[in-house]
C-alpha cells in the first residue's frame, strides 16, 4: 500500500518540482541582448517567406519580445545556404530558422554539406500546409478519374508546374505518375504564386499548389481542386475527396516550423518556445490558419524532434524512388 | 465613368489626414532608401512591413506604396550624383545621368530625373484607371515563352550599347551572363558554379554586388587615379533661376518621356518583368529613334528622362499582376504581396470586385504619392548638390563606406562585400584596358530570367525550338528582336558594299 | 600598354576554360525533349568568352585596335601608388571588420583617408570619422533594423539595444 502510495506521489512531486523548475527560469527570465537572427529558408514572397513575416509583425505588435526579431532570406542552393549558416552558428543563441520541407531534402541531397538536421534545436512546429491537385476550369475535368484519363492520353505532353526540383511538388508529381500510371512532365517554376498563376493562364495543365498560393484563382472560378493530399477532407474545399478516399493511401504535409541553431543554450530555447507558443495561440496567427487551410497542433521538444525523424524517414525514401538520392 | 467614380473616391481615402501624413512620410523615407546604395524599395518597404500592423491595411499599403515611389525618385538620386546604381531599376539612369553630373550639370539631371519620373507614374497612373482589368488578362497569357521573346527584344534594343570594340564588349556581355548562372540551376535543382561550395555563391552573385563594386569602387579608383586624388567632382551649383530653366528645357524631351513612360507600363505590367527591363528597353528605344543617337551616353538628358520615366511608370504597372493575379512583378510587389495576405486580403481576380476601396485607394495613393516625391525631391535637391562640392577626398572615402555598408545590408553576408572588392579592382583594371563593363551589368540582370524562362518553354514544348516563333505573344515580339539584332549587321554589310563599290566604281 | 593589354587576356582566357571546365560539372549538351542541361548556359558562354579573348589577342598582334597601338604606360608609378593605398586601405578595413566589427573599422579608415591622403585638417578629419559610424548605428540599427557586424565589440553594444530598442 505504502509502495503503491509513493510510486503515485513521485511523478506528482517531479512534475511539481519541473514545473517549479521551468516557472523559475522563466522568471529568471533569459531575454535576448540583441537582436535577434530570422533566417528564413526561401526567398522574398514565398510561402515561408509570408509567414515569417507574418510570426515577425504579430511579435511586434504583441510586444512577445523585448528585441526586434529581423528576418534575413538564404535562399540559396534550396535552403542549403541557410543550414549551413545555422550549423556554422552552432551555440549562438540569438539565431533562429523558419523552416519548410527542403529541411529535409536538400540534406539528403546534397550530404557534403555536413548538416545534421536532429541536431538542430526543436523550437516549434507552427503549422503544416496541406496541397491539392488543381487543374484548370476550362480543361472541364472534375474529379481524379477525368484527370487520370486526359493525362494519359496527353502522356509526356502533359505539364505539371511546380516549385524546385527534387522537393515538394516533385515528390506528389512523382506520387501521381506512380500510382495512376502516367508520364506527366515536371516544368521548375520559381515561387508557389508563379506556378499557380501558369496553370490559371494555362501553360500548365494541373499544379500541386497549396490552398493560400490557389485561392485567389480558386474564388473567382478559374481553378478547380480535384483532390487533397490530406487525411480528411479540407473544411474550405468540402468538395474535394481525399486520396485516402480514392483508395490511395498518400498524405502529405508541408512543415512550417521553427527551429534554433544546434547547441543552443537551455534558457533561450525556453524562452522563444515561450514566445512562439504565444505567436501561435494569437487571434492573427489562428486566423491566418483557418483561412489559408494550414493544419496541425503546436508541436516542440522532443515531440517535434520524433515528428522531424519520422518525416526524413520518408522524404529519404521518396527521394530514393525518383532517382535524387 | 464607374471607373471615374472609383477613382474620386480612391482620392477620397487618400486624403484623409492619417494616410495623407502616411504618404508624406513615406516618400520622404522612400526618398532616403532608395539614395543609399544597395538600399532600394525592396529593402525599404520590407523593413517597414511589421510596423504597418498599427495602421489600418488601406493605411498600411499606402504608406509602402509610398516607400515604393520615393525609393523609385531616390535610386536616380545616387544613379546621377555618385554613378552607382542604387538599385538595377536605376542602371540606365547613370548612362546619362553621370556624365551630366561631371559636367557640372547635376542640378538639371536631377530635375530631369524627377520631372521625368513624375510624368511616367502620372501617365501610367492613368493607364492604370482606364485599363486595369482587360490588361490583368494579358499578363496572365504571358508563359514562359514570351517571357524570354522579351528577354530578348531587351538585348536586341542594347545591341548599339557597348564601346567601338566589339570583342570586348562581348567579353563583357558573356562574362555578366556566366557571373548571372552562378548559384542554384532552378531546372535541374542543382548547385552550379559554386567554387568549392563557398555557401556565399549558393544565393547566386546578385546584381547589386557586381553593379557597386563597378561603379561605386572599380569607377572611384579610376577617378582617383585619372585626377590624382584631388579634383572635385563636379561644380555644380543650384539657384531658382536655373532650376526654372531645367524646367522649361524639359519640354523639350516630352515625346521620349512619354514613350519611355507608355513603354515602361506595358513592360512593368508582364509578370516577372518589372521596372528594369522597361528602363533599359526605354533607354536602348530613346536612343534608336533620337536624331543624335552619338550624344547618348556622353550626358543627353533625354538618356535621364527615358528611364526614369519608364521605371516609374513600371512601378505602377507591375502593382496590375500583384494586384490581379496574386503575382509579384519585382521584388519589391512580391513583399507588398506578403503585406497584403497579413493584412487578410486576398490578391486575385477578385480584389478589384471585393475590396474596391482598398484598390483604388492605393492606385489614387499613388498618384498622391507621385506629387510629393516629386516636391520633396526637388526640395532636397540643393542640399545633395552641396554633398557634391565636398572635397574629393572626404566625399571618396565616404562613399567607400557607403558602398561596404550598403553592399553588406542586403544580404548581410560579408562575402559578398569581398566580391564587391575584388570586382571593383577587376573593373578598374579593366576600365584602364577600354572595356566596356555597363554590359556586364545589363546581362546579369537580364541573365537569370533569360535562361530560365527559355528552359522553362524548351521543357513545355518538348523540346521544340519553335515555340517561341510559333505561339501568338511571343511570335512578334521574338520577330521583331531578331530583326534588331541583324539590324546593325545589315547596315555594316551595306556600308561595306557601298565602300567597295565606291572604290573600283567599274565594277 | 601593349603588354597589360596582353596579360589581361591571357588571364581571362584561363578564367574563361577554368569556368568552362567548372560548368562541365552538369550536363552541358541537349537533353532530347528538355533543351539544354544545367551547365550548357555557363559552359557556351565561357567558351564565348574564350573566344572573344583569342580575337582580342588576334587585334593586337595585328595593331588593329586603339589600346594595342597606345604607346602610353599602362599605370606610371604614381597610379600604381594611389592604387595600392586605396585598395590596399580597403582590403585592411574588410579585414578589420571581421575581427573588431564595422563600428571601429569604419572611422580607422575614415581617419586614414582623409588625415593622410587628403591631408585635412585633425578636427574636421576626426568629427567625420566619430558622426559617420554613429550616423550609421542610427540609420541601419535603429531605423532600419539591420545588424551590421561587430565581430569582438559586439557586448558594448548590448546597453545601446537596451536603451534604443
Amino acid at each position: 500500500m505504502k509502495i503503491l502510495r509513493n510510486a503515485a506521489v513521485v511523478p506528482v512531486v517531479a512534475s511539481v518540482v519541473t514545473t517549479l523548475a521551468f516557472s523559475g527560469i522563466a522568471m529568471a527570465g533569459w531575454e535576448p541582448k540583441k537582436p535577434v537572427d530570422f533566417v528564413i529558408m526561401a526567398g522574398k514572397g514565398g510561402g515561408a517567406d509570408k509567414m515569417a513575416r507574418l510570426m515577425q509583425s504579430v511579435i511586434e505588435k504583441h510586444k512577445l519580445a523585448s528585441k526586434p526579431f529581423i528576418p534575413i532570406n538564404k535562399p540559396g542552393g534550396s535552403g542549403a545556404e541557410a543550414l549551413v549558416h545555422l550549423k556554422q552558428k552552432a551555440g549562438d543563441d540569438h539565431t533562429i530558422m523558419v523552416t519548410l520541407n527542403s529541411f529535409y531534402t536538400t540534406p539528403l541531397r546534397q550530404p557534403g554539406l555536413g548538416v545534421d538536421v536532429m541536431t538542430f534545436t526543436p523550437i516549434g512546429r507552427m503549422a503544416e500546409d496541406t496541397f491539392l491537385l488543381w487543374v484548370h476550369k476550362d480543361s472541364g475535368i472534375k474529379n481524379v478519374d477525368e484527370f487520370v484519363k486526359s493525362a494519359k492520353t496527353a502522356g509526356n505532353k502533359w505539364i505539371m508546374a511546380g516549385t524546385g526540383k527534387g522537393q515538394e511538388d516533385q515528390l506528389l508529381t512523382n506520387f501521381l505518375n506512380k500510382a495512376y500510371g502516367l508520364d506527366m512532365k515536371y516544368v521548375p517554376f520559381k515561387g508557389g504564386g508563379r506556378v499557380a498563376k501558369e496553370l490559371a493562364g494555362q501553360h500548365a495543365n494541373s499544379t500541386v499548389n497549396n490552398p493560400s498560393e490557389q485561392l485567389g484563382f480558386y474564388e473567382a472560378g478559374n481553378t478547380v481542386p480535384l483532390a487533397a493530399f490530406t487525411p480528411d477532407r479540407l473544411p474550405l474545399f468540402k468538395d474535394a475527396p481525399t486520396f485516402r478516399e480514392l483508395g490511395q493511401d498518400f498524405v502529405y504535409f508541408m512543415q512550417r516550423s521553427v527551429v534554433g541553431a544546434p547547441g543552443m543554450s537551455k534558457e533561450a530555447e525556453d524562452y522563444y518556445r515561450g514566445v512562439f507558443t504565444k505567436v501561435y495561440e494569437s487571434q492573427e496567427w489562428q486566423d491566418y490558419m483557418k483561412k489559408k487551410s494550414l493544419q496541425g497542433a503546436f508541436m516542440t521538444g522532443d515531440e517535434l524532434k520524433a515528428y522531424w525523424k519520422q518525416e526524413k524517414e520518408i522524404h529519404k525514401k521518396m527521394l530514393k524512388d525518383i532517382g535524387e538520392i | 465613368m464607374e471607373i471615374l467614380d472609383h477613382l474620386l473616391q480612391g482620392f477620397a481615402i487618400a486624403f484623409q489626414p492619417l494616410n495623407l501624413g502616411l504618404v508624406i512620410f513615406g516618400c520622404a523615407l522612400g526618398l532616403f532608401i532608395g539614395a543609399m546604395p544597395g538600399l532600394g524599395s525592396v529593402n525599404g518597404v520590407a523593413i517597414l512591413l511589421p510596423m504597418t500592423f498599427l495602421v489600418p491595411p488601406t493605411g498600411a499599403i499606402i504608406f509602402l506604396a509610398a516607400i515604393y515611389y520615393g525609393a523609385m525618385y531616390g535610386g536616380a538620386i545616387s544613379s546621377i550624383m555618385l554613378g552607382i546604381p542604387g538599385a538595377s531599376t536605376a542602371v540606365a539612369t547613370t548612362f546619362d545621368g553621370r556624365p551630366m553630373a561631371l559636367q557640372g550639370q547635376a542640378d538639371q539631371a536631377l530635375i530631369t530625373a524627377a520631372t521625368a519620373s513624375f510624368v511616367g507614374g502620372t501617365v501610367s497612373v492613368v493607364l492604370f484607371t482606364l485599363f486595369a482589368p482587360p490588361l490583368a488578362a494579358v499578363a496572365l497569357a504571358f508563359g514562359a515563352a514570351e517571357e524570354f521573346a522579351l528577354m530578348m527584344l531587351a538585348f536586341a534594343t542594347f545591341v548599339g550599347l557597348g564601346g567601338d570594340d566589339i570583342p570586348k564588349t562581348l567579353f563583357s556581355i558573356f562574362i555578366g551572363l556566366v557571373l548571372s548562372a552562378v548559384g542554384l540551376d532552378i531546372i535541374s535543382g542543382q548547385p552550379r558554379l559554386i567554387f568549392g561550395d563557398i555557401t556565399g555563391f549558393m544565393h547566386g552573385i546578385n546584381f547589386l554586388v557586381l553593379a557597386i563594386g563597378i561603379y561605386g569602387i572599380g569607377e572611384m579608383l579610376w577617378t582617383i587615379e585619372s585626377s590624382k586624388g584631388e579634383v572635385k567632382i563636379s561644380q555644380a551649383t543650384v539657384t531658382v533661376g536655373r532650376v526654372m530653366d531645367s524646367l522649361r528645357k524639359f519640354k523639350n524631351y516630352g515625346k521620349t518621356t512619354l514613350m519611355g513612360s507608355v513603354l515602361g507600363y506595358f513592360v512593368g505590367i508582364l509578370p516577372a518583368a518589372g521596372a528594369t527591363p522597361g528602363s533599359l528597353m526605354a533607354y536602348g528605344v530613346a536612343k534608336t529613334i533620337s536624331k543624335h543617337p552619338e550624344s547618348f551616353g556622353k550626358g543627353n538628358p533625354e538618356g535621364v528622362a527615358a528611364p526614369e520615366s519608364a521605371n516609374n511608370a513600371a512601378s505602377t504597372g507591375s502593382m496590375l499582376p500583384m494586384l490581379t493575379l496574386g503575382i509579384p512583378g519585382s521584388p519589391t510587389t512580391a513583399i507588398l504581396l506578403g503585406g497584403m495576405v497579413i493584412w487578410g486580403l486576398e490578391p486575385g481576380p477578385l480584389l478589384f470586385v471585393e475590396h474596391q476601396e482598398f484598390v483604388w485607394g492605393l492606385i489614387a495613393s499613388l498618384y498622391a504619392a507621385n506629387v510629393f516625391s516629386l516636391l520633396i525631391n526637388v526640395a532636397f535637391i540643393p542640399a545633395f548638390i552641396w554633398v557634391l562640392r565636398l572635397p574629393f577626398t572626404i566625399l571618396a572615402p565616404l562613399i567607400f563606406v557607403l558602398c561596404i555598408v550598403g553592399g553588406y545590408a542586403p544580404t548581410q553576408d560579408m562575402h559578398d562585400v569581398w566580391l564587391i572588392l575584388i570586382f571593383g579592382v577587376a573593373g578598374y583594371l579593366l576600365r584602364k584596358l577600354d572595356y566596356p563593363l555597363a554590359p556586364a551589368v545589363l546581362a546579369i540582370v537580364l541573365g537569370p530570367l533569360a535562361e530560365t524562362s527559355m528552359r522553362q518553354a524548351l521543357l513545355q514544348s518538348n523540346g521544340e525550338m519553335m515555340v517561341f516563333f510559333q505561339r501568338p505573344i511571343s511570335g512578334p515580339i521574338m520577330i521583331t528582336a531578331v530583326v534588331l539584332f541583324l539590324l546593325p549587321l545589315f547596315k555594316l554589310l551595306k556600308a561595306r558594299w557601298r565602300a567597295s563599290k565606291a572604290a573600283n566604281p567599274g565594277a | 600598354m601593349r603588354r597589360a593589354e596582353f596579360v589581361m587576356a591571357c588571364v581571362l582566357g584561363v578564367l574563361s576554360a577554368y569556368l568552362m571546365w567548372k560548368s562541365a560539372e552538369l550536363p552541358i549538351g541537349w537533353i532530347p525533349k528538355e533543351g539544354p542541361g544545367g551547365g550548357a548556359f555557363p559552359f557556351w558562354l565561357s567558351a564565348g568568352m574564350l573566344a572573344c579573348c583569342l580575337w582580342i589577342l588576334l587585334r593586337l598582334f595585328r595593331r588593329s585596335s586603339s589600346v594595342s597601338r597606345s604607346t602610353d604606360t599602362y599605370m606610371d608609378r604614381d597610379a600604381v601608388r594611389l592604387f595600392l593605398l586605396v585598395a590596399g586601405s580597403l582590403t585592411v578595413m574588410l579585414l578589420l571588420i571581421h575581427v573588431v566589427g564595422v563600428y571601429v573599422a569604419t572611422p580607422l579608415f575614415l581617419l586614414f583617408y582623409m588625415r593622410f591622403m587628403g591631408g585635412h585638417r585633425w578636427f574636421s578629419t576626426s568629427t567625420i570619422a566619430v558622426a559617420t559610424p554613429i550616423v550609421a548605428f542610427f540609420f541601419f540599427e535603429i531605423a532600419l533594423h539591420i545588424t551590421l557586424p561587430k565581430g569582438v565589440t559586439e557586448p558594448f553594444f548590448y546597453p545601446l539595444y537596451d536603451i534604443f530598442l
